[in-house]
């Protein structure tokens, strides 16, 4: 069930997209990813993606990461309209807007803690100084302030998937995406990573959580269930009041 | 442009953490440039060298001199035009000069006749073969440069009264006077004895061919005494300006018609020869042996830029998932491109660095075992090596770059 009590007051839309659809062409076949998904995310919402595979989960939260752009419809992130960009505004958009937090953590083996993080500020024209500086400080905040010098194969896997945590929040992104962030963790390690998401959405960020395990999507606000490429549910915890906030 | 410059650096920071990680893979891969860049650069060593060997002889004929010879110097097809001619007089020089003198304005300022026969030179027990005897009047060093290690050229008196005076070359003086000083002491030509005036300062040898130094030089009446038979003379004149060179060869011409009294319909029957013969014939030699030289080299090169190209497409194929996080991350096609350029480019100039270190070593070693080699190691050589390794490595690396550059980050994030 969804968890209520914490809810925070939403923002300003953040992603508005209406009627997209995605579909492949695989030699003879076409197939059809997305069927024509309508999805309107505010700023601070916490929202989990789910649905089996096949159902298009992944399709979208592509679109939403701006890695593709739909066949039809329209997609607009922050008012800009994004399904007709080119591959250098969409890395731009990419950069400066979304984290992304994958499953297998994507860090580049060879590069310390740090060195990871300054990734991003590196692709947005950031001085080294300011760099290092945030760097550091997006780790402290993920509970990482002694492992800065540390390269990937130093850490564990929790302390890996918190690398690639700080290294999606350090350009102050309007959305975090992260995709099954628990889904090469054990169990503990991964209720670690979800408390730290829920901070995060605490301190006002704006989470999306694509997964298929509904443990982990019980940490959202918002579900949406996706099937056979069209949303089957979208499920939102009722706006608490600040009274009943108090209560429970 | 900021953003550009912190690309850049992240590049070669990302391209040295490269090399690092995989020492043999690289290095096994600046091999081949190593290989390609020594054998271009020692190529391109020989090449300057012959070309240095070569001015240097030419300087040896000098540049302001005509020469009047039976034949021409260079190559014609036509011999049979020529057999008939007559030889060429070394009395032409008397009225050769009357008439300079008697021109005003002339571009000619002298002739010197010379005579020339092949003869073996004797010491006691001693004896040198196929020795160059020239014979010449006293006049000779007003028209060539002729450097003295010590002693003197024959003067006026010597020349007219046909004395058995000589100079030696710097190699004859060697060979018939190991440990001593040959001035004054007595040489044998053809069982007559000569007195040594000067020995002659060391000059090398032409175009590689034969000794500047294995020369006599004897005053012409001298010479005309002993060794007439079977010689070749020629007339050389020194001209008052070398840049009207043409001008003064068209005067010569017309004076040598007038001591050979040829009627104007007759063709001429003597050639005026100048350094510039030989470089017309020798230059698509020599233009032609450097092409195929450097073609050859550059073949190696090629090789090794094939492995350059080779060993990025495989990076960029194992390296494609890092591809899609740095895209996801914001990396710009741009900015993929110039990674992998980067990383090819620093193998090169790593490959580039240790095959010049290299062909310089080898350049030293050879100067130092064969002196008289002419090798030549420049600064010039140097920045082509490097600037050839970076074309290298931005070449062979580029269809690779282009790859990952275009790389959809979808499925670059979704490729194991």
């Amino acid at each position: 069930m969804l968890t209520t009590d914490t809810i925070r007051p939403r923002g300003p839309i953040v992603i508005d997209i209406e009627n997209i659809t995605k579909h492949y062409v695989m030699g003879e076949e076409t197939v059809h990813a997305l069927r024509g998904v309508t999805l309107q995310i505010h700023r601070n919402e916490y929202l989990a993606i789910m649905g089996p595979s096949g159902s298009g989960k992944s399709t979208l939260m592509n679109m939403l990461g701006c890695l593709d752009t739909p066949s039809s419809g329209r997609y607009e992130f922050n008012g800009k309209d994004v399904s007709a960009m080119n591959d250098d505004e969409l890395a731009t958009i990419r950069n400066h807007e979304i984290g992304f937090v994958f499953q297998t953590f994507n860090l580049l083996p060879r590069s310390t803690s740090l060195r990871n993080v300054e990734l991003p500020l590196i692709y947005a024209g950031v001085d080294a100084e300011t760099r290092e500086e945030r760097a550091a400080e997006s780790l402290r905040a993920v509970g990482l302030g002694d492992r800065m010098q540390h390269k990937p194969n130093e850490l564990s896997g929790g302390q890996r998937q918190r690398v690639a945590i700080a290294r999606a929040l350090v350009n102050n992104p309007s959305i975090i995406l992260a995709d099954e962030p628990t889904g090469n963790l054990d169990s503990k390690t991964g209720e670690e990573i979800m408390a730290l998401l829920e901070n995060l959405y605490q301190e006002g960020n704006t989470i999306i959580l694509v997964t298929h395990e509904a443990d982990i999507a019980r940490h959202a606000r918002r579900i949406v269930h996706l099937r056979d490429g069209l949303v089957e549910s979208d499920a939102t915890a009722e706006q608490p009041e600040i009274e009943t906030l108090a209560f429970t | 442009m900021k953003r550009f410059i912190y690309e850049l650096t992240e590049s070669w920071k990302i391209a040295f953490a490269q090399m690092q990680s995989n020492k043999t893979r690289s290095m096994l891969t600046a091999l081949g440039v190593i290989i390609g860049i020594v054998a271009v650069t020692l190529m391109g060593t020989a090449i300057s060298g012959i070309q240095t060997g070569f001015d240097k002889s030419m300087s040896i004929l000098g540049d302001d001199v005509l020469y009047v010879s039976q034949f021409p110097w260079a190559r014609v097809n036509d011999w049979w035009n020529y057999r008939d001619r007559r030889e060429i007089k070394t009395e032409y020089a008397e009225p050769l000069n009357r008439m300079i003198a008697a021109t005003p304005n002339s571009n000619l300022l002298l002739a010197v006749p010379t005579s020339n026969i092949s003869k073996s030179v004797k010491r006691g027990d001693n004896q040198v073969t196929g020795i160059f005897v020239q014979g010449t009047t006293a006049d000779y060093p007003l028209i060539s440069v002729v450097d003295f290690n010590e002693g003197r050229f024959f003067n006026e008196v010597e020349t007219r009264t046909a004395a058995n005076v000589c100079l030696l070359g710097y190699d004859v003086a060697d060979a018939l006077f190991p440990s001593e000083s040959p001035i004054g002491k007595e040489v044998q030509i053809s069982g007559q004895q000569f007195r040594v005036l000067g020995v002659g300062a060391r000059q090398g040898s032409f175009l590689g061919l034969f000794s500047l130094d294995s020369i006599v030089i004897v005053p012409l009446p001298t010479f005309k005494k002993f060794f007439s038979a079977k010689s070749e003379s020629d007339v050389r004149v020194k001209v008052r300006d070398k840049l009207k060179l043409a001008d003064a060869k068209d005067e010569l011409t017309g004076l040598m018609r007038r001591v050979r009294a040829l009627p104007p319909e007759k063709k001429n029957d003597f050639d005026i020869n100048e350094q510039q013969a030989f470089k017309s014939t020798l230059d698509p030699v020599k233009n032609s042996i450097a092409l195929a030289g450097l073609f050859i080299t550059g073949l190696s090169l090629f090789v090794g830029a094939i492995g350059i190209m080779n060993i990025t497409f495989v990076s960029v194929k194992e390296r494609t998932k890092e591809i899609g996080t740095r895209k996801a991350l914001g990396a710009r096609r741009r900015t993929i491109l110039l990674q992998f350029l980067i990383e090819s480019t620093s193998i090169c100039i790593l490959g580039g660095l240790i095959g010049l270190t290299f062909a310089y070593a080898m350049c030293f070693a050879i100067a130092t075992a064969f002196p008289s080699f002419p090798v030549q190691f420049s600064l010039g050589l140097v920045l082509i090596g490097m600037f050839v390794s970076v074309l290298t490595g931005l070449v062979s690396g580029f269809a690779p770059a282009w790859s990952a550059s275009r790389l959809d980050p979808v499925t670059a994030l979704r490729y194991e």
